[in-house]
């Protein structure tokens, strides 16, 4: 039986007087892979950042596993707990150029943790291996290629084994077979450690490959305009703009 | 050869345009002014492009092709192309696919001078606004720093305090020692008059410690380390680092700005002493080596006008400027938009408002050293 993660309800985000999308409400259910799709510029971003507590949404909730993470009294206290059981892939890996990728990673485990200094370097050592980065502890971030610096950037998100993993475009700027390969590195981390994906991508082959269930925004009436599992909607689009976005316009 | 266009017009209101040569880019297109004036004022309704002694195109012709179009549009001249080299025909249809959006072509509304007026001051208030939510985020984390309950990497704190010290002694030697320079010889021209060239010695004492050693040091500082904390932390935040710092719970004003603040304040007021003897030792230069006077004399004179106070007081100056420039730098860096011209911006204001601040500090400090008499 699928236990929700997220529970969105009538998010309204704006920048000042600019409205951005309205009236968004979904659930991510615990274990999924679940997408955010939509066109350049209608907002998954924007929406992602709510979500990871730095937008503060104008009007709507969100219950973070049933405890309240915007509206009905949470506070930033509140979120900052929350957000300890989670993850996130920035779009350019945002490691923190200051820090070899050892520190990167040690990071979280140092402010949440009690571990001892040894115990940090073996996890560190282990989840660098898991993303096929082992050897570049000490490499600075500049010194690294885009594509490793995804994988690490993910290495990090994963440091405190987070229960839901935020993505942010995380195939773009790869080439066709390190985005598979960062895409099976997803699905095998889902597998095995149960963790929940909320993931923006417009990369066609991921969604309908890890993809269980997805949201597509648009940008021209600003709200959710189609929910459901990827190939499920690519079967029996609901619609003529989602028919496009599935099939690169051919439909 | 040369890209050749010429225009035959007959008698029943019809004409034609025969191109003809080599249309590459580069080639200059003969009669292209007279023919394009020709369009403006047509006295014909049809035009046929002849493009049959057409020997080779690039970019050129279509270009050229798409201005006379948009002519006979706006001229409505009915207008056919042919035996133009394949190509042509579909890119200038791809170029026509797309019309041009109207609606977002911006034009600038008139603002009245009210309006301009009212704006400005709603700016500044939100602006001031903001200035102090960050003192105050500035002043929190300092209060946890001393609590302990602030995450700050030792390791990062050390190393600004390298940055804001020890590699800024070189610039400050050669600046400082140079202004103390400048000051003796100016002095020296106007003291010579009065055969009181010894007075030189206090000249320079006075001036550099009581305000100019603080004032040069913070003007190096606010170029060289305010200007380095903007574009870090600006580039930081284009990189969505501080988001995730955010997100990881960390604050970024323990983690950023504290260590650079806590560095450049403790910094400053060592550098000022440092910058007081440079400069010392830049008028002693010209006093001694080209004024001629006496080591003894000189360095009696100078510890006679060295006085604890005017040191003090410049210590003082430099500590108000090492905070300005700190908060400058880091308040734009943590400002910054979310582009590559964002950082640049901000790394320039950082510089322009140390420097107004400072002089604005200095007026003040003047201002109450005056009053206290000292
Ligand atoms: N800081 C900001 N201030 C004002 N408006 C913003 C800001 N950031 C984004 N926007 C606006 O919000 C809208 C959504 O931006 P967002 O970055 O969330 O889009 P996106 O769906 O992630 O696009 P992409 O697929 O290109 O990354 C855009 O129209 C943009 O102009
Ligand atoms: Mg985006």
């Amino acid at each position: 039986m699928a236990e929700p993660f997220l529970e969105i309800e009538n998010f309204t985000v704006a920048y000042g007087e600019n409205v951005i999308m309205h009236d968004v409400s979904f659930t991510v259910n615990k274990e999924d892979v679940f997408i955010i799709m939509g066109g350049s510029g209608c907002g998954k971003s924007t929406l992602l950042s709510v979500l990871t507590g730095l937008k503060q949404p104008v009007k709507g909730s969100e219950k973070f596993v049933d405890k309240p993470f915007w509206g009905n009294g949470a506070t930033k206290a509140d979120r900052d707990i929350l957000m300890r059981k989670a993850g996130i892939l920035y779009q350019s890996g945002a490691l923190w150029s200051s820090m070899t990728l050892a520190e990167n990673i040690a990071m979280p485990l140092e402010q949440y943790t009690t571990l001892c200094a040894s115990e940090i370097k073996d996890i560190v050592a282990l989840k660098l291996d898991l993303v096929g980065l082992g050897g570049f502890q000490n490499f600075y971030p500049a010194e690294i290629s885009g594509g490793m610096k995804k994988r690490a950037g993910l290495a990090r998100a994963l440091a405190l084994d987070p229960e839901v993993v935020f993505f942010d475009e995380p195939s773009a700027g790869l080439d066709p077979i390190s985005s598979k390969n960062l895409d099976d590195l997803i699905l095998q981390i889902k597998e095995n450690m149960h963790t929940t994906i909320v993931m923006v991508t417009h990369e066609l082959p991921s969604i309908f490959a890890i993809g269980t269930n997805s949201i597509y925004l648009d940008a021209q009436s600003k709200t959710i305009i189609a929910r459901g599992d990827p190939k499920e909607l690519l079967r029996n689009p609901p619609n003529q703009i989602l028919a496009h976005f599935l099939t690169r316009g051919e439909k | 050869m040369q890209a050749v266009v010429t225009l035959d017009v007959r008698q029943d209101f019809s004409a034609e345009l025969n191109f003809s040569g080599e249309w590459l880019i580069g080639n200059i297109i003969k009669n292209r002014d007279t023919i394009i004036a020709a369009l403006e004022k047509p006295d014909f309704k049809r035009l046929v492009f002849n493009g049959k002694q057409i020997t080779r195109w690039d970019s050129q012709l279509t270009a050229f092709l798409a201005h006379l179009i948009e002519v006979c549009r706006k001229n409505k001249i009915d207008f056919a192309l042919n035996d133009f080299p394949a190509g042509v025909d579909s890119l200038l249809n791809l170029a026509f696919a797309v019309p041009m959006h109207q609606e977002v072509t911006k034009t600038a509304r008139q603002i009245s001078f009210l309006e301009e007026l009212g704006k400005i001051v709603l700016d500044f208030w939100e602006k001031t606004k903001d200035v102090c939510l960050f003192l105050h985020r500035v002043n929190a984390s300092f209060a946890r720093f001393f609590s302990h309950k602030a995450v700050v990497r030792k390791k990062d704190l050390l190393l600004e305090i390298q940055r804001a010290g020890a590699e800024a002694f070189g610039i400050v030697s050669l600046i400082c020692f140079l202004v103390g320079l400048i000051l003796a010889f100016v002095g020296s021209i106007q003291l010579k008059l009065f055969g009181a060239q010894i007075y030189v010695s206090s000249l320079v004492a006075i001036s550099i410690t009581r305000v100019m050693g603080a004032i040069m040091a913070g003007v190096i500082m606010a170029g060289r380390t305010g200007a380095s904390y903007a574009a870090t932390l600006g580039s930081m935040q284009v990189n969505e680092e501080v988001d995730a710092l955010k997100t990881m719970g960390i604050s970024p004003f323990d983690f950023l700005v504290l260590p650079r603040a806590l560095a450049l304040s403790l910094m400053m007021p060592l550098l000022v002493v440092y910058a007081d003897l440079m400069g010392i030792l830049g008028g002693a230069f010209v006093g001694l080596f080209m004024l001629g006077l006496s080591p003894e004399d000189y360095i009696r004179m100078t510890m006679k006008a060295l006085l604890m106070r005017n040191i003090i007081i410049g210590i003082v100056h430099g500590a108000v400027y090492g905070v300005i420039i700190a908060i400058c730098g880091c308040y734009q860096g943590m400002n910054c938009g979310r582009n590559a011209s964002a950082v640049g911006a901000a790394t320039t204001s950082s510089v322009v408002y140390s420097i107004v601040w400072m002089t604005i500090a200095t007026a003040v400090l003047t201002f109450i050293f005056s009053v206290c008499g000292v």
